[in-house]
């Protein structure tokens, strides 16, 4: 982690919210142009799930996150507080390194 | 001293107190995290303090932690954070009107979470106090969460705990709510798709910028069928 690109990312960051909030906050921003930025994180949060989950370095495989995923998955489907989702999910690859 | 009714009082200082509670909790994963993937207690505070911005600090991390480089962490990033502009547009009026430096200072704290508690309430002064009060709590959760999830991180090793799938169990919970329509589902396979397949052909940390095209869904109108589908 460099201190250029944490800094850079909170400049971006910041310009990305002033931008809306005070800089052009009268403009009516194109309807297309909103869903498709409303849409980046559905986008990009799916991929980083694949990338997590799936990948080790450049490499495919499948072992115990992948468990945790699922049951995180489950955990969010059925509604349950964050505080249960993140433990279930954690726990849950924490357990089949444990024992497997 | 704005006026406003105990009622709504109440709603969005105990919303932004249950929203709060997830952030420390959030934020605790994110500074454990951070730190192992080699940021200094410094850095992890100073990320949480500068950018403010949970999903992108987050996916910066997490490309660095699997090996990609800084641009793309960037990259990643900063399309992520490209919603706190739409975001800051449905706030803009509730900033309209203070001084500058509040102004300034309250564009820090437009994100996702300010601006739900915020869209709860219908009367003026209400908002602007809401929020105020919401982004002061989630400010303070998210950086007391990130101080000591990067003090524990410096004594622990992630994947002894099963941490090292925390972040793709966070961003799950993160996303669940971009689902409820046919354009975000059809953005999230496509986004999870291209991070998978493209990452044995592509350098660590662009298969997931290649994802990002999914927003192109949003090119097409969305149907009001699409917007009740469930």
């Amino acid at each position: 982690m460099t201190w250029t690109l944490i800094l850079s990312l909170a400049a971006a960051a910041y310009f990305l919210k002033l931008l809306g909030s005070v800089i052009i906050g009268h403009w009516v921003m194109p309807p297309v142009l909103e869903r498709c930025l409303l849409l980046i994180p559905a986008a990009l949060l799916a991929g980083l799930i694949a990338k997590d989950t799936f990948t080790v370095g450049q490499e495919l495989g499948v072992d115990a996150r992948a468990a945790g995923l699922a049951v995180a998955v489950i955990a969010t489907w059925r509604k349950l507080p964050f505080v249960v989702i993140i433990i279930a999910g954690v726990g849950t690859t924490a357990l089949i390194r444990l024992f497997v | 001293m704005h006026h406003f009714r105990a009622p709504h009082a109440r709603r969005f200082i105990s919303a932004s107190l249950m929203i709060g509670i997830a952030f420390i909790i959030f934020g605790l994963s994110f500074g454990v995290l951070a730190v192992s993937a080699g940021a200094s207690v410094l850095q992890s505070c100073a990320m949480s303090l500068l950018i403010f911005t949970g999903a992108s600090q987050m996916s910066a991390v997490s490309v660095i932690a699997t090996g990609g480089s800084p641009a793309s962490a960037f990259g990643g990033a900063v399309l992520l954070a490209g919603r706190n502009a739409v975001y800051g547009l449905a706030m803009a009026p509730v900033l309209r009107g203070g001084s500058l430096p509040s102004r300034l200072l309250g564009a820090q704290w437009v994100i996702d979470e300010t601006t739900a508690v915020v869209s709860a309430e219908t009367d003026p002064a209400t908002r602007r106090t809401a929020f105020w009060i919401s982004g002061a709590i989630l400010y303070a959760c998210w950086n007391l969460g990130t101080l000591l999830g990067a003090l524990l991180g410096s004594s622990i090793n992630p994947s002894d705990f099963g941490l090292d799938v925390a972040f793709p169990v966070m961003f799950t919970a993160m996303v669940a709510s971009h689902l409820r329509t046919k354009q975000g589902r059809r953005a999230a396979i496509f986004g999870a798709i291209a991070a998978v397949a493209l990452a044995p052909f592509m350098p660590i940390g662009l298969p997931i910028l290649v994802s990002a095209f999914g927003m192109l869904f949003g090119l097409a109108p969305q149907s009001q069928e699409n917007e009740t589908a469930s």
